[in-house]
């Protein structure tokens, strides 16, 4: 400990003002931070602090993502090799995965961070953590396929567009992953929607697609009104289905949700609602159904698509959701109301999870303001009532 | 009986170093001294001149804005120096003790003989009215005020307060005269909060012409603000005045033997402390005289005196003086020291709030906390937390964000009124942020303060 704090102190010269690198200074003092948490005492105010800091938020956030990280890597290569009919081991479903979501892993962390740096460095401010979460969340809710340049430039666009432009972390509007996601669904569509997306099948010589092969997520077939293709309900829950790399399985998202809850880093209080508001709208058409789309059970929907993936990890965003109590029970609710809203009613999109967040992102301010106003109203009216008393 | 107010949010912060019961009366101390930002937002003007003798009592400097809040010597000796600070501002005025008092006589008649006006002059002369203060805003009462009430908290739920039962026994006859000055100054009530299960103390249980509150749940349910919260909410307009319970005992003095016998009993606690326990001092005693040889030494450890408690405390210098509205010496080690990977390695000799430490499996540890802040300071991320450790129907965060942008309508709605810095300390502590908002919070009702004097 002794040797790399010394090295650290040998080189901060350089980076400090005047030295050859201080442009650097800011991404030199992230590397220090993230190594060492600093000597630095209190001098204001509360003379201790609380040994939580954002690093070890945001970290865990990412220890929350590694079940549907892992399960995604397993499953693309699971998808892989069920498309060409090979049977291997589960060894090799997953090492085929990790190649192919390593990459993407790579150039999303890469291109935010080196973003995330020059902000830091341009308004010197110290580099923000959020983006540790930020970086791993694209890869997992983007197809396997997405060509590395795309996911380049979208986590550019997401970071820039979605947060710097605001001030930072802790600004932002809008969710950055969610918005990176939105940027390469609404410019390149056909990257992004199909049946061909999901699954990786640039074929090798010798290989062939499986006769009756087909690349479709649940929720296409059900945009097509072919329930009966529907994959059982066990292979939805677990997630051995087609679909973006994280987003798939509900149980590796559920073990992600115990940890978040377990923490009390993620807001149970928005994942509750979420699923109470999909629920609530999923039976609502049960009982006034009119295809049968419309009839399957409510249920369905928390186990297909992004549903189960958005609620625990993008809708508890703190910064991009509803910041007040009751807030955040309006803001979870109407996002599992519009989710199965656009999925169901709107011919448009089969999947609804991510405009629903982001839709719902822009309006989270609107309801704190009214729940804000709400507390206030109650003030003005205890001051009233003890001006009549004293009068 | 009172229904129970019980207090839901907040947290009892586990600390090593609460102060045995044993009461001792250390040496008189060396050297005192009246420190003008004890008072917030206080300009003095000085009295007298260096090297003038001064007795228990004696004037020594005036607030610049309110003339005839004198501020007194605790002790009788020499003023021997004036302490600058950065811009001149006034820090200290130091005094070196005789080796015994002489009091100045403010003269000792009944209480049922005076009217108030004689009252508030008895106190503004002996310079114990600064002992008031008054909500909003947390400063010093204004004597032309005629408060809607006034609040006694008789227990601090702070890390490693003293025990108000302990200090109070032997003084109950004088607590209860500062009550009944206390009384004379409103036409309303003299609210008393005690603690539902620990006060004892009959001088709190039984003492007269009070209305008695009884309290029940972790810090901050000792503190003032929030009493006053749940008995009767300050509204816009409306003033409360408050005093702590060794401060009406000191006034008791006053109005009893009509000297300023400024003894209090502060404790010594903190996981630095050998021996944590009670004394008896004056008031601006140079902690040495009861602090040194009772301080720990390891190698590689700084110890960090606070006069106060760990939240809302002074940091002072090892041989600094006691505030004028403290009865708590805290020392814990500075937390200067470098740690690898420290924000990500789990250990177990950490407290927080958060369950991403193993502190919560283990409510009966009491930590050694040190003073590092673990990280720079982010702007807010994390919602929903600030409001669990705050008992009142206030938004924290919004109420906050309205200072940091200097909204005064929106601060004024958001009940800025009600709140002083020490209620927000734990949502300080607590804040993974590390925002200072005491600081913050100070700052606001500074503005407040501005805007409508």
């Amino acid at each position: 400990m002794k040797a790399i704090h010394n090295l650290l102190e040998k080189v901060r010269p350089n980076f400090e003002k005047g030295g050859r690198f201080e442009k650097l200074y800011r991404t030199f003092e992230a590397f220090e931070t993230f190594l060492f948490v600093a000597g630095n005492v209190t001098n204001r105010g509360s003379h201790i602090r609380d040994a939580m800091d954002m690093k070890r938020t945001m970290f865990h956030v990412v220890i929350a993502m590694t079940p549907v990280l892992l399960f995604g890597m397993w499953n693309v290569g699971f998808q892989h090799y069920k498309a060409i009919g090979m049977e291997v081991d589960l060894l090799d479903q997953f090492l085929f995965g990790l190649i192919k979501v390593l990459p993407i892993i790579v150039v999303s962390y890469a291109s935010g961070l080196a973003v995330e740096f020059v902000f830091a460095s341009i308004r010197n401010h110290e580099v923000n953590e959020g983006f540790l979460v930020s970086g791993l969340l694209i890869p997992l809710i983007i197809p396997v396929t997405t060509p590395l340049w795309m996911v380049a430039l979208a986590t550019v666009f997401a970071v820039i567009i979605g947060k710097e432009v605001f001030g930072g972390t802790g600004m932002n509007i809008l969710n950055p992953a969610l918005l990176a996601r939105a940027f390469l669904f609404f410019a390149y569509p056909s990257y992004l929607v199909g049946d061909d997306v999901w699954i990786y099948t640039n074929l090798q010589e010798g290989q062939q697609l499986v006769d009756a092969f087909s690349g479709a997520t649940p929720l296409a077939y059900l945009a097509l009104g072919e329930v009966e293709k529907l994959p059982s309900v066990l292979e939805m829950f677990l997630g051995t289905i087609p679909g973006s790399i994280g987003e798939t399985s509900t149980l590796a998202v559920l073990l992600g949700a115990l940890v978040l809850i377990a923490t009390g880093v993620g807001s149970l209080r928005i994942m509750l609602s979420v699923v109470a508001g999909g629920l609530f709208t999923g039976l609502l058409f049960n009982i006034f159904a009119v295809n049968p789309y419309m009839e399957i059970p409510a249920y369905y929907h928390l186990i297909m698509g992004g549903f189960a993936f958005g609620t625990v990890y993008m809708a508890t965003d703190p910064v991009s959701a509803s910041q007040t109590g009751t807030g955040k029970y309006i803001y979870g609710f109407l996002i599992g109301v519009i989710t199965l809203l656009i999925r169901v009613v709107n011919p448009a999109y089969p999947e609804g999870m991510m405009l629903a967040i982001l839709f719902m992102n822009v309006f989270a301010p609107l309801i704190d303001h009214y729940v804000v106003q709400a507390n206030m109203k109650k003030r003005l009216k205890r001051m009233q009532t003890a001006e009549v008393k004293t009068t | 009986m009172s229904k129970v107010i019980k207090i839901k949010r907040g947290l009892d912060i586990p600390l090593l170093g609460d102060a045995e019961k044993i009461l001792q009366t250390p040496p008189r101390a060396t050297e005192f001294a009246v420190k003008p930002p004890d008072f917030h937002g206080l300009v003095p003007k000085m009295m007298i001149k260096e090297g003038t003798r001064v007795k228990a009592g004696s004037p020594l400097f005036f607030d610049k804005y309110n003339e005839d809040v004198v501020f007194t010597s605790p002790v009788s000796g020499t003023f021997t120096e004036l302490v600058r600070g950065a811009k001149r501002r006034i820090m200290e005025i130091r005094i070196m003790p005789d080796p015994e008092d002489d009091y100045i006589d403010f003269g000792a008649e009944s209480l049922s003989a005076m009217n108030r006006e004689q009252v508030i002059q008895k106190l503004l002369k002996s310079g114990l009215w600064p002992m008031i203060r008054q909500r909003p805003y947390s400063v010093i009462a204004n004597q032309n005020d005629t408060p809607r009430s006034i609040f006694v908290s008789a227990f601090k739920s702070a890390p490693l307060t003293p025990d108000m039962d302990f200090v109070v026994n032997g003084q109950e006859d004088d607590f209860q005269a500062g009550l009944d000055v206390l009384g004379m100054l409103t036409d309303g009530d003299v609210h008393l909060g005690i603690h539902a299960d620990q006060t004892m103390s009959k001088a709190f249980t039984e003492a007269k012409g009070v209305r008695i509150h009884r309290f029940k749940g972790p810090h901050p349910a000792g503190n003032v603000g929030i009493q006053i919260y749940h008995v009767q909410p300050v509204n816009k307009g409306e003033i409360v005045w408050y005093a702590d319970v060794q401060d009406v005992i000191i006034m008791g003095r006053l109005f009893r033997k009509g000297i300023y016998d400024a003894r209090k009993i502060v404790a010594l606690t903190g996981s630095e402390v050998m021996n944590p326990r009670y004394y008896r001092i004056i008031t601006g005693a140079q902690i040495n005289s009861f602090v040194a040889n009772n301080v720990r030494s390891e190698e590689g450890v700084t110890p960090r005196f606070i006069s106060g408690d760990v939240l809302s405390g002074e940091k002072i210098a090892s041989n600094g003086y006691i505030g004028f509205y403290d009865d708590q010496i805290t020392i814990i080690p500075e937390g200067d020291k470098p740690e690898l990977l420290g924000w990500l390695i789990p250990t177990i000799d950490k407290f927080s709030v958060s369950r991403t430490f193993f502190s919560f499996l283990m409510p009966w540890m009491k930590y050694r906390h040190n003073t590092n802040i673990r990280s720079g300071v982010r702007p807010f991320v994390i919602t929903g937390l600030y409001e669990k450790y705050l008992p009142m129907d206030i938004m924290p965060m919004q109420l906050i964000k309205s200072i940091m942008i200097n909204d005064i309508d929106m601060m004024e709605k958001l009940g800025i009124y009600e709140v002083a810095p020490e209620d927000f300390a734990l949502c300080e502590y607590v804040c993974p942020s590390k925002i200072e908002i005491q600081t913050i919070l100070r700052e606001g009702l500074d503005t407040m303060r501005k805007e409508f004097s």
